[in-house]
């Protein structure tokens, strides 16, 4: 069946599978912003076992959503990899190192002879709640505002050579970190928004999730007060990046098949592509919704309305930048070298192939809902935690 | 002056031997005790014994100690082939991401969503839901390690694919050619029935603790002899695809063989060396002198089953050997050469609308194309291409003798608990608590074997590793290579000290 598809319709359709992992990422990032949330959720120790354990029987989610979010990207978009991964070194790095410390926390924090100190796992949780969350919203930034890099294949012929023959290369010494003060048209400002964005959307979605799953009174009392101030940070930041992305000038391939700047490219690709407008003002209903009957109404589904449209936002957010003759990794140093979805993606066959295990997705959310249900089961106390056998 | 960043390599590959090999701590112990938890539940769910229980989640907290640091050093790895070798990434991305994306779909979510049910689902699911989940983790586990497998099986023997010079990489023509690359499921069930073997002694090391002290002696004879009965079915399988590796090795990496044996000369009839040593030559500051315990004829038939087979030493490859057809690296170099030109001139004349010209230089590289890597050695010293030998002589051999004694051990003890006897022979239990580290020694020698035998090719034949990193600062990668090492390093102290508490605890 995907034989018959054209090269070009099977490229849009991966993007669109990226566009999930990274929604299904972003919603996920609850676990990260939780992590930011023990401290000011939590006044006692029990409190803070309560939130702990709420939060981290999911982590493993999250982590596994960025590794196939990372291995599809490499499947389908081999170039991105290459010149993203080897070029803005310094911001994937942090991004790992951020999520290697995470890892080992949960299990790790309260055993005999952990070596770090309780604190320290702590403070690893906390590092990765805020770093994930802010790095991997600039980072999607940068997909609109631009990198600077250049992509030259005949450099791999260099004899004799080995760095020039590098075919990606990054032309700051920054290796990504200089997404924070790039000028172009204040990609900066507009960078720092989206990182904001989803930090303060991560820690919204963890109020909503601890909401529902929790018992426990003195949590849920400080939860409400925290609800209004994040979901109204969230907005504001991100009301700003999106008004600001609509008039800054976009990454458009011209009838030539040049990449040239067009001002308020990301406004025309909204109103040019109905599929991209209604998955952007469904998501941002859904979660306008989800934050007004988790903060007015109380109710425990709320949860998912902001879950599910964050999902929504983010991939319209994909199809902004990679639909409608887009470049969605620009290079602002080269203009030509910007990675569009037709020339960064793996052959057709590849992708064929990678197609067909895509059918394997629907079966492996639907085990995952399974497993998820299994265990939100009942809500979790201080009574309930200190009866648990396995705990964090 | 040397134009290649010899250092920008050094530390990028030191960055990722140091991960991988990290990586290989904890893994292996997450593949193996993922069945036996799968194999003690089952026997608890049969019987309905308690005790069965009681072991099997004495064992399910060892392994959630671990599991964690195997899977932060995993995501590393992954994201390593875009940071740390960019060029690469582009160069086989088309048929190299495939499996690692597959790994993802098919295993990560398999093996981390099945895990919450494993640890915290008892009271919540029932007994055999428990009980499936418990075998989809291991399941899932495993069949991580067939995709991650997959793709490295495809860089020592790159399959299913071609060069694509209008996109300037190889592109993958047959999955199932990737899948079924005969080096890749070799490689599979010899890396897995390692860490199968890996898990088995560590259950064994610990009983035989416990034994020692006369604490949980039912507990851990019961774990015992699902342990050893797991290590002897795991170490054979071992043994029989090791045979199966060095087979494939003298075929599709011949320099990787003369390297583990130290053979220079090439030979019929070869001897295998059965316990030997590497000293630096006097009269050849390139050559190690192997000195050592021959056993006749035995490396031509564990590479080609024929007693009287010729194994090629480094010299015949190196230099080439015309009575076997073997051309030297000179040749090579030139002919990979040859097929870099040809490609540059393809592209040119198709630029400039030449189509018989872009037609006779895109015949010529196709005809190259299979030295085309050893294009870049063209104007350096052949020699370049020899793999450390000492290094790798080493590690094969300490991990064949080790592999050997493990095989022992395991029938022994399985011996003595069936004439239920162990409790008295002290001294065998004594062995089989320190046979638990040269089990790790022996996966991480079979790994520096497979790896380092094959430098400098990153992909065999295709791409040596000055051409396959990333344009970054050395100092980039010397700064992240010691962040990877004091936490790695921080959190295996954390994991050991954890564990041993844990151990000392017991039942």
């Amino acid at each position: 069946m995907f034989e018959q598809m054209s090269y070009e319709t099977l490229q849009a359709y991966w993007w669109i599978i990226i566009a999930f992992l990274g929604g299904a990422l972003v919603f996920l990032l609850l676990v990260q912003g939780g992590q930011t949330l023990f401290n000011e959720l939590a006044e006692t120790d029990e409190e803070k076992s309560v939130l702990v354990n709420i939060i981290g029987h999911k982590w493993e989610f999250t982590f596994t959503t960025l590794v196939v979010f990372g291995g599809a990207f490499f499947a389908s978009f081999p170039l991105f990899y290459s010149t993203s991964f080897g070029g803005a070194y310094w911001v994937w790095m942090l991004i790992l190192f951020a999520f290697i410390v995470q890892a080992v926390s949960y299990e790790y924090r309260k055993k005999k002879g952990n070596f770090l100190g309780s604190k320290m796992y702590d403070t690893f949780l906390y590092i990765n709640g805020v770093i994930a969350p802010l790095l991997l919203g600039i980072a999607l930034s940068t997909f609109f505002t631009g990198n600077s890099f250049s992509v030259h294949k005949e450099r791999i012929l260099r004899i004799g050579q080995n760095v020039e023959a590098v075919i990606s290369r990054w032309d700051t010494p920054w290796h990504g970190l200089d997404a924070l003060w790039n000028g172009f048209h204040g990609a900066w400002f507009q960078n720092l928004m989206l990182g904001l964005t989803v930090l303060f959307l991560a820690r919204t979605n963890a109020l909503l999730y601890i909401k529902k799953m929790t018992g426990e009174n003195s949590i849920l009392e400080r939860i409400s007060k925290k609800l209004k101030i994040n979901a109204g940070l969230f907005l504001l930041f991100f009301m700003i990046w999106l008004i600001r992305l609509m008039f800054i000038p976009g990454f458009a391939v011209n009838n030539s098949g040049k990449i040239v700047l067009e001002n308020g490219k990301y406004f025309h690709n909204l109103i040019t592509n109905p599929f991209t407008a209604v998955f952007l003002i469904t998501g941002v209903i859904l979660v306008l919704y989800g934050l007004y009957a988790g903060i007015f109404k109380t109710l425990d589904k709320a949860f998912w309305y902001a879950a599910g449209g964050t999902v929504l936002t983010v991939m319209a957010l994909f199809f902004l930048t990679g639909f409608n003759h887009t470049a969605y990794y620009p290079s602002i140093t080269d203009l030509q070298s910007s990675l569009t979805i037709h020339n960064s993606s793996s052959s057709r066959f590849t992708l064929v192939v990678m197609s067909y295990v895509s059918l394997m997705v629907p079966f492996v959310l639907a085990y995952i809902w399974w497993a998820w249900k299994a265990l939100d089961v009942h809500k979790y106390d201080v009574k309930e935690i200190k009866q648990e056998e396995i705990k964090y | 002056m040397d134009t290649i960043n010899w250092a920008l390599v050094d530390w990028s590959r030191a960055q990722f031997a140091l991960t991988a090999l990290y990586h290989w701590i904890f893994v292996p112990l997450t593949l193996g005790l993922s069945f036996i938890l799968a194999i003690l539940e089952t026997i608890y769910v049969k019987t309905g014994n308690e005790k069965w229980l009681q072991i099997e989640k004495f064992w399910m907290k060892l392994f959630g100690i671990n599991f964690a640091i195997g899977v932060a050093t995993g995501i590393i790895l992954e994201f390593e082939f875009g940071t740390n070798w960019s060029n690469y990434s582009w160069f086989v991305g088309d048929i190299f991401g495939a499996p690692l994306a597959i790994e993802g779909i098919m295993a990560f979510f398999m093996e981390s969503t099945f895990i919450a049910i494993m640890f915290f689902g008892w009271n919540k699911v029932s007994r055999k839901t428990h009980l499936l989940a418990t075998w989809l983790t291991a399941i899932g586990t495993n069949l991580s390690a067939l995709w991650i497998l997959v793709a490295n099986g495809w860089m020592q023997n790159p399959a299913g694919m071609s060069f694509n010079p209008d996109t300037m990489r190889n592109e993958m023509h047959n999955f199932l050619d990737v899948l079924f690359n005969p080096v890749a499921v070799n490689k599979f069930i010899h890396t897995v029935s390692s860490a199968y073997t890996f898990a088995a002694l560590f259950v064994v090391a610990v009983s035989a603790w416990y034994l020692l002290r006369n604490r949980h002696t039912e507990q851990a004879k019961y774990s015992m002899l699902v342990a050893s009965a797991f290590g002897i079915v795991a170490i054979l399988m071992n043994l029989f695809t090791g045979d199966g590796s060095a087979k494939q090795v003298a075929k599709y990496q011949p320099m990787k063989l003369a390297a583990m044996e130290g053979l220079y000369e090439g030979r019929s009839g070869a001897p295998l060396i059965a316990f030997g040593i590497a000293t630096q030559s006097k009269e050849n500051p390139r050559k190690q002198d192997i000195h050592g315990i021959e056993i006749p004829n035995f490396l031509s038939i564990l590479a080609f089953n024929d007693p009287d087979a010729f194994v090629p030493g480094i010299k015949d490859l190196v230099h080439g050997n015309k009575e076997h057809g073997i051309p030297s690296y000179r040749e090579r170099i030139e002919s990979g050469k040859i097929a870099i030109d040809a490609l540059a001139a393809y592209k040119k004349a198709k630029k400039a609308g030449n189509t018989q010209e872009a037609k006779k230089q895109l015949a010529l590289f196709k005809e190259h194309f299979k030295d085309f890597g050893y294009g870049y050695y063209y104007g350096r010293d052949p020699h370049e291409l020899i793999p450390p030998v000492a290094i790798t002589f080493y590690s094969f051999h300490l991990m064949v003798i080790f592999g050997t004694w493990f095989l022992i051990l395991f029938i022994w003890l399985y011996a003595e608990l069936f004439r239920n006897k162990l409790e008295n022979k002290k001294w065998l239990l004594r062995l089989a608590v320190i046979s638990f580290p040269l089990g790790f020694l022996a996966q991480e020698f079979g790994w520096i074997t497979a790896e380092v035998g094959r430098q400098p090719w990153v992909i065999q034949d295709l791409m040596p590793n000055m051409v396959a990193v990333s344009h970054i600062e050395t100092s980039s990668v010397m700064i992240t290579f010691f962040l990877f090492l004091i936490t790695f390093t921080a959190l295996l102290i954390a994991e050991i000290k954890i564990m041993t508490n844990a151990i000392k605890k017991g039942f």
